[in-house]
């Protein structure tokens, strides 16, 4: 039993009661850095070696060309390209087109996370469907879709049915596995805090694993638009009808038939611009709020 | 029980932040918040079985503040698990009044949710209707100080902020009983000291029992009224304190530090008894 002399503990000590002044400067002093670059700083740093990659890639093209390396049947120039691309988008064309590939592929997309996003819940919350069906599904991802475009034709003929039956096939799996691992990713700690404060099954999986899943769904939505793409330039490429439209897969097809390398090129272009038009419109910002609102943007001061 | 009394004649305010309101003489006899009553847990793994906690009786009295202290392997998370329920006991008996709220050593707090929905989320299972749950996370910020943050994500707040949200969000949790794991283990000293205070200020201020795990023995004295030693595999009761310490406390407190120092030996003891010789 230790015994104490007053004097360790004087008077003048007793009378400071400043943790609150103490918590408060705390509280300035450690509050995390919020500054920002200023917007043109972020644009410039984001946009312009993209930019610079591209005058690249198009100093090359014109300089093989010049070069006469292959018949201009074969490789016409960037201008004749840029020629082409204003062509059918003054005639009008060139919108039409993309909005018919553009407009499928999105509700493709669209049906296939409305598909994908269960399955891969009850995969991820249910044990024992993990082990059956898990698998399964992993594997399907590694299947090119072209390969489903002839049991597609078989069971819905040339339509637009069998086109989105390409695209699931393509598009659900990526999808489901994504929210399978993100929601594997989740930290025990967030599900162990759910349980602590009394979230039944259902409210653990809408409040806890859900939410806390989103970067690594919003991955697997990344790469499910990626094969929605993908899937439907297969289909279109594959099968040309009246049935179907006229989409950027029969503008390449046109291309091949009248041997029309600047339209070929443009066709790809356009492709690609929309591909990477998706990506920048619709996943860009989704992903850049997704993380800011939980401070995980990666550049940090 | 030991009891460790310092007698001092100092003028001093009950509600000082640093002042521990000393445990009555009497034995608590009325209707305990915790009763672990010879509690053993064993986990059977491929090397056989291993005994985590071996026959563990603890009371806590309504408005206690308890710290277990222990070294690695005492098996402080599986006893809170028992008392939480999220497991239970091989054998013995575990009781609380209603279900205690939990406190980690990291925040825990959602990342996708604000300050105020993270407390908000605690109140809705807790049963507070939502028209009251604005109000109600209102005055809990106001209870750690922390006003006007309720719209303040969680990364937007200091490591001491977290910590404090994370107390109101426990509280929402309208328990009586508050069990906290290591919660200032990863806090800087200066800002470990405020939150002492804070934690002090808040128990007083709520009248919860509260379960304190901690292996900083300076720190259990400067918070509990009564020390418990857990020993180390398997986990039992092996040394507890009546910490009767009058009048504010610090952690760098004289009186503070001899009481540690003895609680310290003994636990030094008990961590060498596991040396193989």
């Amino acid at each position: 039993m230790p015994a104490l002399d007053d004097s360790v503990i004087t008077q003048a000590e007793v009378e400071r009661e400043d943790t609150a002044a103490v918590g408060a400067g705390l509280d300035v002093l450690e509050e995390p850095d919020r500054v920002r670059d200023p917007w043109w700083r972020r644009l410039g740093s984001s946009i312009v070696p993209p930019i610079l990659a591209l005058v690249v890639v198009l100093v090359i093209w014109e300089i093989v060309y010049l070069l006469k390396l292959k018949p201009e049947v074969m490789l016409p120039s960037p201008a004749a390209v840029w020629d082409e691309l204003v062509r059918l988008m003054q005639g009008g064309q060139a919108w039409e087109t993309i909005w018919t590939s553009l407009s499928r592929g999105l509700i493709g997309f669209a049906m296939a996370i409305v598909i994908g996003a269960p399955i891969g819940l009850a995969i991820a919350r249910f044990p024992w469907l993990r082990a059956s069906f898990g698998p399964l599904l992993s594997g399907l991802q590694s299947m090119p879709s072209v390969a489903w475009v002839p049991l597609a034709i078989l069971w819905f003929q040339i339509s637009p049915a069998m086109i989105y039956m390409v695209v699931l096939l393509g598009a659900v799996p990526s999808i489901a596995n994504g929210l399978t691992a993100g929601i594997d990713q989740v930290p025990p700690l967030y599900s162990r805090v759910g349980q602590v404060l009394g979230l039944n099954w259902w409210a653990q999986t809408r409040h806890v694993l859900l939410p806390a899943a989103l970067p690594g769904f919003l991955a697997g939505l990344r790469q499910g638009w990626a094969f929605s793409w993908r899937s439907l330039m297969a289909a279109e490429l594959i099968v040309t009808s009246s049935k179907l439209g006229f989409g950027l897969g029969q503008l390449m097809n046109q291309g091949r038939d009248l041997s029309d390398a600047p339209l070929l090129y443009a066709g790809l272009i356009l492709i690609f611009v929309v591909g990477v038009g998706v990506e920048l419109i619709m996943f860009r910002p989704l992903e850049r709020a997704i993380l800011d609102a939980r401070g995980l943007s990666t550049k940090k001061r | 029980m030991t009891t460790l009394v310092d007698e001092t004649d100092l003028v001093y305010h009950e509600d000082d932040p640093r002042v521990v309101p000393l445990l009555p003489e009497t034995d608590h006899s009325g209707e305990a918040a915790v009763t672990i009553e010879a509690v053993s847990k064993v986990f059977s793994s491929r090397h056989g079985k291993v005994a985590a906690l071996d026959n563990i009786s603890l009371t806590v009295a309504p408005g206690e503040f308890v710290c277990l202290l222990g070294a690695s392997g005492c098996g402080k998370s599986t006893l809170l698990n028992l008392i939480t329920r999220l497991d239970v006991p091989t054998s013995g008996t575990v009781s609380t009044v209603g279900r205690p709220a939990l406190m980690f050593q990291e925040s825990a707090l959602f990342p996708w949710l604000t300050a105020g929905q993270n407390i908000g989320l605690a109140l809705k299972y807790a049963g507070v209707p939502n028209k009251q749950s604005k109000a109600k996370i209102d005055e809990l910020l106001d209870l750690v100080r922390l006003s006007g943050t309720a719209n303040r994500r969680v990364h937007e707040l200091s490591g001491g902020q977290r910590q404090r949200v994370a107390l109101a969000r426990a509280l929402g949790q309208n328990s009586q009983v508050l069990l906290m794991d290591e919660p200032f283990a990863a806090l800087d000293a200066i800002t470990r000291d405020v939150m002492h205070d804070e934690l002090t200020r808040v128990w007083k201020e709520t009248g919860n029992s509260i379960v304190f795990v901690t292996h900083n023995v300076r720190e259990a004295v400067r918070l509990g009224q009564r020390v418990v030693l857990l020993s180390s595999r398997p986990g039992r009761v092996v040394g507890e304190w009546k910490v009767n310490i009058k009048g504010p406390r610090t952690i760098e407190h004289p009186a503070v530090g001899l009481v540690a120092a003895e609680i310290t030996l003994r636990l030094r003891e008990e961590i060498a008894s596991h040396a193989r010789s």
